[in-house]
């Protein structure tokens, strides 16, 4: 092992806390200064990708006044598990292309999952004379969503651990 | 023609959200995420705003769904959280949660208010 932290300055002691964008990581933090708008482009398309899925979903699973909304309850809970997925599979098992994290994470599940919509519901709720399943959304989705990341996370990890059994495979890519 | 409206609203929404994230985190050092926590909290105040006031629903549909549901994220807010508590940080990891939510609610009421007023 010759390698020494400099030969590869984009690899984190530990997974990023911030999956958009952790400005840590040397990498990170010269992405916008390399390439502005290739990166901004791939977020933008991703969002888009992300947000129309997300409208399409809530049209087809319209919630009526006074009942769970059950599509941004399970938009968020879906992005959750697929982000954490992808940060097992880009930051533990393999190298991704740099547009990577941009497009799938900030962008497509970024713009998949929303907390405005969250809130707005919470309020909506509470204002339609139903605020015990305001409160009941509120934790529900807090929860489902933690979970999902860290159940998503661990169950991704026990899948692809078994390649990395073999150390100088990880290097050959 | 409201799928073009969610889709243009959110092509903005998307890369303002890393952009403000970025500018937020090269201003401290500190591992709560602050980034994330202020667009989700700009995007409740604006969604709040806009769904008090009596608006068509284009407006809803590019500012709304599009712009502010792209510009806030559930995604990175909770992987934040379990990176928080997976790095031993549980106390920062429970109080991104209970300030994001509690933040969401009060930038929320704060645009109703303000959208009465403006009414």
């Amino acid at each position: 092992m010759t390698e020494t932290p400099a030969d590869r300055p984009d690899d984190p002691p530990v997974p990023p806390v911030d999956p958009d964008v952790d400005l840590h990581l040397p990498r990170q933090r010269a992405e916008l200064r390399q390439a502005p708008w290739s990166t901004l482009a791939a977020i933008s398309v991703g969002g888009v990708i992300g947000a129309l899925a997300r409208y399409g979903l809530a049209e087809a699973f319209p919630r009526p006044a006074g009942g769970f909304p059950w599509a941004t309850f399970a938009t968020n809970a879906a992005g959750c598990a697929l982000i954490g997925v992808l940060m097992v599979l880009i930051t533990e098992t393999r190298r991704a292309h740099r547009l990577t994290r941009p497009f799938l994470g900030a962008g497509v599940l970024g713009g998949f999952t929303t907390f405005s919509a969250y809130i707005a519901d919470i309020g909506r709720l509470a204002a339609e004379g139903a605020p015990g399943l305001a409160l009941v959304y509120l934790s529900a989705t807090a929860l489902a969503a933690v979970a999902a990341v860290h159940l998503a996370a661990a169950g991704t990890r026990a899948i692809t651990r078994p390649r990395r059994t073999d150390p100088a495979a990880g290097e050959a890519a | 023609m409201s799928a073009l409206l969610v889709a243009l609203g959110a092509a903005v929404g998307a890369p303002l959200r890393y952009l403000a994230d970025r500018a937020v985190q090269a201003r401290h050092d500190a591992t709560f995420p602050w980034g994330t926590f202020t667009v989700n909290t700009a995007g409740s105040a604006l969604l709040g705003l806009l769904l008090a006031l009596p608006v068509d629903g284009w407006v809803t549909a590019l500012a709304g769904t599009g712009f502010c549901g792209a510009l806030t994220t559930y995604s990175t807010f909770a992987y934040e959280t379990v990176r928080l508590a997976g790095n031993g940080e549980r106390l920062r990891a429970i109080l991104n949660v209970a300030a994001s939510i509690a933040g969401g609610l009060g930038a929320a009421w704060c645009g109703t208010l303000l959208a009465q007023a403006l009414s």
